[in-house]
């Protein structure tokens, strides 16, 4: 499968399962475990997401690098309440920083 | 890419003979624009680091700008540049993203008996439900509040989300590597941002942190892309043991 076939399958996925979301009956997927699962889904994916790509390096091994700084940034922004913009700021700020440092 | 919203000062009493109601609504009005307006633009605003982030993926500009377009959910979309950049198959990649995609299915349920769209009006809508305009819309105390929330929340996030998927990738050239400027910390920074308001109870944390165990420790052995959909078992078998267990 090329990229241009894995973009198309995403944006028509993406979008079919948004309008299945508004076109589908109120009711038929609010049972309690499937809203449970649909609720859990991307927590676990998302921190999955946020972890290989902090601590993923090439060919499968792991890195402790700047990142990991940049992160910790990031997370501080978080528990202060910062607004989205400043969080994704500080964590690209403190990564390059660290990163002239030669972390 | 859920974030708090502004705490919106108590409306002023409601006037025991209602006027002719158009001063009172349009304050109320102005308040959900300004929510949304700001909302919208401070993530439309992050679309500049999923353009640099594509660019330095390897992905062309008519391929960020097909994905910001098209796809219109920003999880979704720095997952796949990210497992692609990752050197994971694109099927996999694709996979990856549309189970991220799957919750905006969950937020279409639950806006769809609160905007009450007309049948004509519901495809078009429905390319905008996805975190933003649905935690706008959700904490409006009305309908009119929530339809007008919605429709500006998207246009303003639709419109800065693609001019700035656009603007990154043609700055991502002049910036040379994106690395030296921590522009690699961006997407995760993003998944990070979009996570934590999601973690609220116990399971809540004990999939996050499982599932970031079970990526590590997969990351190694498996296809690049691979160890996000074993993560993605994380959130069954939490559920399992905390249902086991009397939890619920």
């Amino acid at each position: 499968m090329s990229v241009w076939w894995a973009i198309a399958v995403t944006a028509a996925g993406c979008y079919l399962v948004k309008l299945l979301g508004l076109s589908v009956p109120a009711g038929a997927l609010e049972r309690p475990l499937v809203r449970r699962l649909a609720a859990l889904l991307p927590v676990a994916l998302l921190a999955a997401l946020t972890g290989l790509q902090t601590f993923g390096g090439q060919a499968g091994a792991l890195a402790l690098d700047a990142r990991a700084a940049g992160l910790g940034a990031a997370a501080l922004a978080l528990l202060l309440r910062a607004p989205f913009l400043v969080v994704i700021g500080a964590a690209v700020v403190v990564t390059a920083g660290a990163r002239a440092l030669g972390g | 890419m859920t974030q708090d919203l502004p705490v919106r000062n108590p409306d002023p009493p409601e006037p025991t003979v209602p006027p002719p109601d158009a001063p009172h609504r349009s304050r109320a009005d102005r308040a959900v624009v300004r929510d949304a307006l700001g909302v919208g633009t401070a993530v439309g605003l992050s679309g500049f680091a999923f353009g640099v982030t594509a660019a330095g993926a390897g992905l062309s500009l008519p391929m960020a700008c097909a994905l910001s377009l098209l796809v219109f959910t920003g999880a979704s979309q720095f997952a796949l540049v990210g497992a692609l950049a990752g050197g994971g198959a694109p099927a996999t990649a694709a996979a990856g993203a549309l189970f991220l995609g799957v919750r905006n299915a969950f937020y279409g349920l639950r806006l769809s008996g609160l905007l009450r769209l007309p049948g004509r009006l519901r495809p078009l809508a429905a390319h905008w439900v996805i975190d933003e305009t649905a935690a706008v819309s959700l904490a409006q105390p009305d309908r009119r509040s929530a339809r007008l929330g919605f429709a500006v929340t998207g246009v303003t996030l639709y419109l800065l989300w693609n001019l700035t998927t656009l603007l990154g990738h043609l700055g991502a050239a002049a910036l040379g590597d994106p690395a030296a400027w921590g522009l690699d910390a961006a997407g995760p920074a993003v998944f990070l941002a979009l996570l934590a308001p999601m973690l609220r109870t116990a399971g809540e944390r004990a999939v996050a942190v499982l599932a970031v165990a079970l990526a590590l420790a997969t990351h190694p052995v498996l296809p690049a892309g691979v160890p996000v959909l074993a993560a993605g078992l994380a959130a069954p078998l939490v559920l399992c043991v905390t249902r086991r267990g009397g939890g619920r």
